[in-house]
């Protein structure tokens, strides 16, 4: 973590980053292990992600490093090991319970609704958040479920109409949108359809639709690849500016080691679905096995 | 003595605009995707508490402002707020880079600056390091700076809350304050972007500018109903005219774009009644719509030619009021109808009734495409040391070739050697610390040299053929125009910019610089592929087309005994866009001729010395300020070839 700088250093470099402080482990993921059929995919990992840091997961090809991201997610249930998430011990979770804890991503390959506007695809994000809209139920079907269903279907009437509690719901979203489009800078691509964006503007608004969620902690997968070197920077500022601003505990995948380097607190390095090295970008940076894995070792 | 009651400042007009039409819109921006408004009441209370805000922060009377960012009502008034309390604005391109703003810092003198957000406040800090004259730095937008805990930053909202804390406890002293500017005072000071050498400060004083913004407002008959979209940067002086000076005198509303990129979108919601656009503007639009119609079904596209021929044969008659017969009147009315109504529904042009360009030649046919939809789209010609006008295209009177009749006021008379003079109320007071400067533009008697060599046609029309410096002579005595024939290249779609050399040479040769989404477009259409504008330059089919513009253009130059000699003989395609980063351009896109000489000198030998193929390597500064090279080999065509050199018919 970097020191304190000193005043006269400030007035130098407008840009030296301040003082960080994380707070308590936001997630741990203990001993996980995820096998499918013969094939490990990780073996034993264990790290955790520290509220308010930017934590990087990075690796060679086929490390593992998005199966890590999708066991976090609760899209892929280890076979061993536990994750805590703000203190609840589990095993694994399914992704819409993960989103309603405050968990958001986005993904290697851009999954957005290509024909909806940039607008439409952000206010899907807000859709757990719609007052008027029940987050689907649980339990055993009885009557609970049916007066759910029964308000659910009144909800349904009065969202086809435009007055009422629901305009004033859509304006309260939309303005949130609004903020989230503003700040990530893509007024001009608001009512076009994204399936017509370049992909550096479609990682962006999938960024958007993350954040629409209002998450605590936000996975990015990969959120660079493909991009030239000054939509990289782009959106290496924009990650450090959503960890700045709203105060998100970030943790991302990515191949750039020199973003990786530049914008994470902490890193840990995977190699064949094992831990190679966790620690600060200089002690990775200097770790034998992540150069071997890397460089490749002279046989 | 000061008169309170004379509306000779822009802050007394503001006092006088809150009290006529108070309720009025004054300022528009578009926040969160929804344009938002204040009066006219609403904008002098918010410039009261900054102005007696920045006073607290000691500003004082004579001091200059710096101003940096994109079009932001609270940019605009500071503007009149700085002129309030006797202070003078001087606003900056906010896309110059630390170097070129340190100058400007420093030559003013500036000790505050009034800015948008980050990147400028960056850039200032960067600048204050060399010039430490440069005491407090107010910005307006507070993203991103909230790790910046340095004492000289200053949030606009605290600065705010500051003035109407000073307010609260003594209301008079705005009043006070305005009461004391007079109209001699320095109102604004502009620095030109300078084709040749360091920018210099025109200094103009509220006389200057409300003369002439008046002058323009009477001569078009303009309203306080007018609306007007200020997208173009604030420290041209045009912007400084039409946005801001018109709209104090007319007391219309002024809405600026959210975004940079989004001004084609906004000009769409507002529909202007009163734009500026440069012909670049006018060009890129009509080329996207070209390019959009090229991808309509055929039965579309066959409407729509049939329509626009239409138009193209009556629909300037018809605007400038010449009988036209029934059947094509009626004719026309369909055409509105089907196609000139949405067309300029999508370019944001439903409620125009007045559209000017300047600043460069515009192409005929563009000039003419507008015009024959029932815009009215005119010339006007103008100079910052001459508050913008100088001669405008009266209704009725319009012809893609001329600028225009002196406006009511103005005077001019033509040099021996061709260069235009003027005399007006217009005229600037001085280059700010450069009397020198001064005293070769200005003559005693108050003609000023605009630089640019013209001449009058029979109707008493000004037409501009180029920059009397760059006007030179081929070895055989014959006069060259290099921006003549550079002009009559960028008419067509596919070349963005040219360069033409030929002053004490046997003959002619151009750079060409493609414009790439017109010739991308071409590309796409034709299966040919590229990675980049270098490839593409160096395309054979590319030079093909490129070789079958000029040969147009030459054989047009042939018509005329006295261009015939200029004839371009041999060209080539430059590997690189030409950038106002790399200092080949000027901030308001005009070539800077000495800069391309001496960068390209090899390939401006090759041109010349019969080669066909020349190898450069050039130096770049991408937009992030990196720096790199790029090499490239590129063919020179010789139209000479085959053909022989055409003669004068």
């Amino acid at each position: 973590m970097n020191q304190t700088a000193p005043s006269e250093m400030a007035e130098k470099d407008p840009k030296a980053p301040p003082e960080r402080s994380f707070g308590e482990p936001m997630l741990t993921v203990d001993n996980i292990s995820l096998s499918f059929g013969g094939v490990k995919a990780l073996t034993n990992i264990s790290f955790n992600i520290l509220e308010h840091e930017i934590r990087a997961i990075i690796g060679p090809n086929g490390a593992g490093k998005t199966s890590m991201l999708n066991v976090i997610n609760g899209f892929y249930h280890p076979q061993e090991g536990t994750i805590t998430y703000k203190g609840n011990v589990r095993r694994a979770m399914r992704p819409h319970m993960a989103a309603a804890q405050g968990i958001a991503r986005t993904f290697q390959n851009v999954a957005l609704f290509k024909g909806m506007s940039t607008l439409d695809n952000i206010m899907t994000g807000r859709l757990l958040k719609m007052h008027n809209v029940r987050a689907p139920e649980t339990g055993v079907w009885g009557l609970d479920h049916v007066l759910s269903f029964g308000a659910g279907a009144l909800d349904f009437v009065t969202q086809c109409l435009y007055w009422g509690p629901n305009e004033k719901e859509e304006i309260r979203q939309r303005t949130y949108c609004e903020e989230i489009i503003d700040f990530l800078e893509i007024q001009d691509i608001r009512k076009t359809p994204v399936g017509r964006l370049p992909y550096g503007l479609q990682k962006r608004v999938e960024l958007a639709r993350a954040l629409a969620m209002e998450p605590e902690l936000l996975l990015l997968d990969e959120p660079m690849a493909g991009m030239n070197v000054e939509e990289k920077e782009d959106m290496s500022r924009f990650v450090l500016d959503v960890n700045d601003e709203f105060g998100m505990t970030i943790a991302l995948i990515e191949h750039d080691m020199g973003v990786v380097m530049d914008i994470s607190d902490r890193v840990v390095v995977l190699d064949y679905g094992r831990k190679l090295a966790d620690g600060t970008p200089d002690e990775v940076r200097s770790d034998q096995g992540v150069i071997d894995a890397y460089l490749g070792v002279a046989h | 003595m000061a008169d309170a009651n004379a509306l000779d400042t822009f802050p007394k007009l503001m006092r006088h605009n809150a009290k006529v039409r108070g309720d009025r819109p004054a300022m528009r921006e578009k926040d969160l995707g929804i344009w938002q408004t204040w009066t006219w009441t609403q904008a002098q209370d918010e410039v009261k508490a900054f102005a007696l805000g920045l006073q607290a922060f000691g500003v004082q009377r004579g001091d200059k402002v710096l101003i940096v960012g994109d079009n932001r009502p609270r940019l605009y008034w500071t503007m009149v707020t700085a002129q309030a309390i006797g202070a003078i604005p001087v606003p900056v391109y906010q896309d110059s880079v630390a170097r070129e703003m340190a100058y400007v810092v420093e030559h003013a003198g500036a000790k505050v600056a009034v800015v948008e957000d980050q990147e400028q406040v960056d850039k200032l800090m960067e600048v204050r390091r060399e010039v430490p004259s440069l005491e407090t730095i107010v910005y307006q937008n507070d993203r991103g700076l909230r790790h910046y805990k340095q004492a000289f930053l200053k949030s606009y909202a605290k600065v705010l809350e500051e003035g109407r804390a000073v307010l609260a406890k003594d209301s008079g002293r705005y009043d006070k304050e305005v009461d004391v500017g007079k109209g001699q005072d320095e109102s604004i000071m502009l620095y030109t972007s300078g084709t040749t050498g360091k920018p210099k400060g025109v200094v103009l004083t509220f006389d200057n500018v409300l003369t002439m913004a008046k002058a323009g407002v009477e001569f078009e008959k303009l309203t306080d109903r007018e609306e007007v979209l200020a997208y173009l940067p604030m420290a041209w002086v045009g912007d400084h005219v039409f946005s801001f000076g018109q709209s104090y005198v007319a007391g219309f509303c002024v809405s600026c774009p959210e975004s940079g990129a989004t001004v084609m979108h906004d000009l769409r919601e507002l529909g202007p009644t009163y734009f500026f656009a440069p012909p670049r503007i006018f060009e890129n639009l009509l080329t996207s719509v070209t390019i959009r119609m090229q991808d309509a079904s055929r039965f579309k596209q066959r409407w729509f030619k049939y329509f626009l021929d239409l138009a193209k044969r009556v629909g300037e008659k018809i605007l400038d009021g010449e009988s036209v017969s029934a059947a094509d009147r009626f004719k026309y009315r369909l055409g509105e109808f089907f196609v000139y109504g949405p067309l300029k529904n999508v370019l944001g042009f439903s409620r125009i009734r007045l559209a000017y360009t300047a600043g460069e030649a515009i192409g005929p046919e563009i000039f003419q495409f507008y015009r024959s939809l029932g815009i009215n789209l005119k010339q006007l010609y103008g100079s910052t040391e001459a508050s913008v006008f100088i001669t405008i295209q009266p209704d009725g009177e319009i012809r893609a070739d001329t600028v225009g009749k002196a406006i009511p006021g103005v005077e001019l008379k033509l040099a021996e050697d061709g260069e235009v003079l003027f005399r007006s109320p217009g005229v600037f007071k001085e280059y700010f610390k450069n009397p020198e400067a001064t005293a070769s533009t200005k003559t005693a008697d108050g003609w000023v040299h605009t630089g640019d060599a013209g001449m009058m046609t029979p109707e008493g029309h000004l037409r501009i053929i180029d920059r009397a410096k760059d006007v030179g002579k081929l070895n055989d005595g014959s006069l060259f125009a290099p921006k003549f024939l550079e002009n009559k290249l960028k008419f067509y779609p596919n070349i963005k910019e040219a360069v033409a050399f030929g002053h004490q040479r046997d003959y002619v040769t151009a750079f060409i610089n493609l414009d790439q989404e017109a010739m991308g477009s071409w590309a796409e259409r034709n299966n040919v592929s590229y990675a980049s504008y270098q490839e593409l330059a160096t395309n054979p089919r590319v030079l093909e087309i490129i070789e079958g513009h000029i040969r147009e253009v030459n054989a047009d130059l042939a018509k005329d005994p006295q261009m015939a000699p200029t004839q371009i003989q041999r060209f080539l395609i430059l590997h690189k866009e030409l950038d106002a980063d790399d200092g080949e351009l000027t901030r308001t896109r005009k070539v800077r001729r000495s800069t391309i000489s001496e960068r390209y000198e090899t390939l401006i030998t090759a041109l010349y010395d019969g080669s066909d193929q020349a190898h450069i390597e050039t130096h770049v500064t991408f937009e992030d300020g990196r720096e790199g090279a790029l090499k490239a080999d590129l063919t020179i065509v010789d139209l000479r070839a085959g053909e022989g050199r055409k003669q004068a018919a």
